[in-house]
């Protein structure tokens, strides 16, 4: 499998090591109302779609940036792939 | 007063040097390391302070900036490594933190690496043996990084036939090994 990464272009994804599911971008406020019900499912719970799916990536073996890759888990197809710090960015969640 | 002979990362008191038929193998311990990275939003400070320290500005994305003494290479998103002759800048990590004050981190990196430069017109032919990476296609000034004998290491074009890498000190046996293994079978 290939892995277009944003900076480098065309990668193998033995260079990579992966997370999981891209949503652990969205960790909960440890001070909101229900925060241990929230880390209960942000730690816990999962979807686990046939179908596209959002997930980290992190180029161990590269630049050792993480990634969000957009990839399909029935044909394997990625079809989008962005800096994680972006991602993380553009929900507000960096200073 | 103490009487001690500093090693190589291959624990002689020389470089090691291997030669094979169109390719040599140096180990070259006298370069100083230190890593740079910018500050959460402190891109144009860092850009300005390095570029009055180093003569010459970071690279971009996989490549490298020669700035005699200073060699600078991109290793990832808003992050260098800056290297000089170890004899003149052994205090490089303190020089550079000076220079670019709270806009950047600097880390001592020069005993966490071993570099060895492979140089000849058959380096590819081992290269492309060890690693991913297509060194044929690799321009000079070029910087990129793969796994060599289960390693990150830094591949860094300096000329279309001289190749330098870093890998972690503490595997030099290792990498060393790797390169003379494959330059034995290859050529």
């Amino acid at each position: 499998m290939i892995i277009h990464h944003p900076l480098l272009g065309p990668r193998d994804a033995q260079e990579f090591t992966y997370l999981g599911d891209a949503s652990l971008i969205d960790r909960p406020d440890w001070q909101a109302e229900h925060a241990v019900d929230r880390f209960h499912d942000y730690l816990y719970l999962r979807d686990n779609p046939a179908g596209e799916h959002r997930e980290l990536w992190f180029h161990e073996v590269g630049d050792r940036s993480w990634l969000v890759v957009t990839r399909n888990t029935l044909t394997h197809e990625i079809t989008s792939v962005e800096l994680a710090r972006d991602v993380a960015r553009s929900r507000g969640r960096s200073k | 007063m103490h009487d001690m002979i500093a090693l190589t990362a291959l624990g002689a008191a020389s470089a090691q040097v291997d030669t094979f038929d169109g390719l040599r193998i140096a180990e070259c311990p006298y370069w100083a390391l230190a890593s740079l990275a910018t500050r959460s939003g402190h891109g144009a400070e860092i850009a300005d302070a390095a570029q009055t320290f180093l003569g010459a500005p970071l690279p971009g994305v996989g490549l490298c900036a020669d700035a005699v003494p200073f060699h600078a290479f991109w290793t990832g998103p808003d992050r260098w490594m800056i290297e000089a002759p170890h004899d003149s800048h052994e205090d490089l990590a303190a020089r550079l933190k000076a220079a670019v004050g709270d806009a950047g981190s600097v880390t001592e990196q020069t005993d966490g690496w071993v570099r060895f430069d492979a140089t000849g017109a058959r380096c590819h032919d081992v290269l492309e043996r060890l690693c991913n990476a297509d060194t044929r296609r690799m321009n000079p000034g070029t910087v990129t990084q793969s796994r060599i004998e289960h390693l990150g290491c830094f591949l860094i074009c300096r000329a279309s036939e001289h190749f330098s890498l870093y890998g972690p000190r503490s595997s030099a046996h290792s990498l060393h090994h790797a390169l003379v293994t494959a330059a034995t079978s290859a050529l």
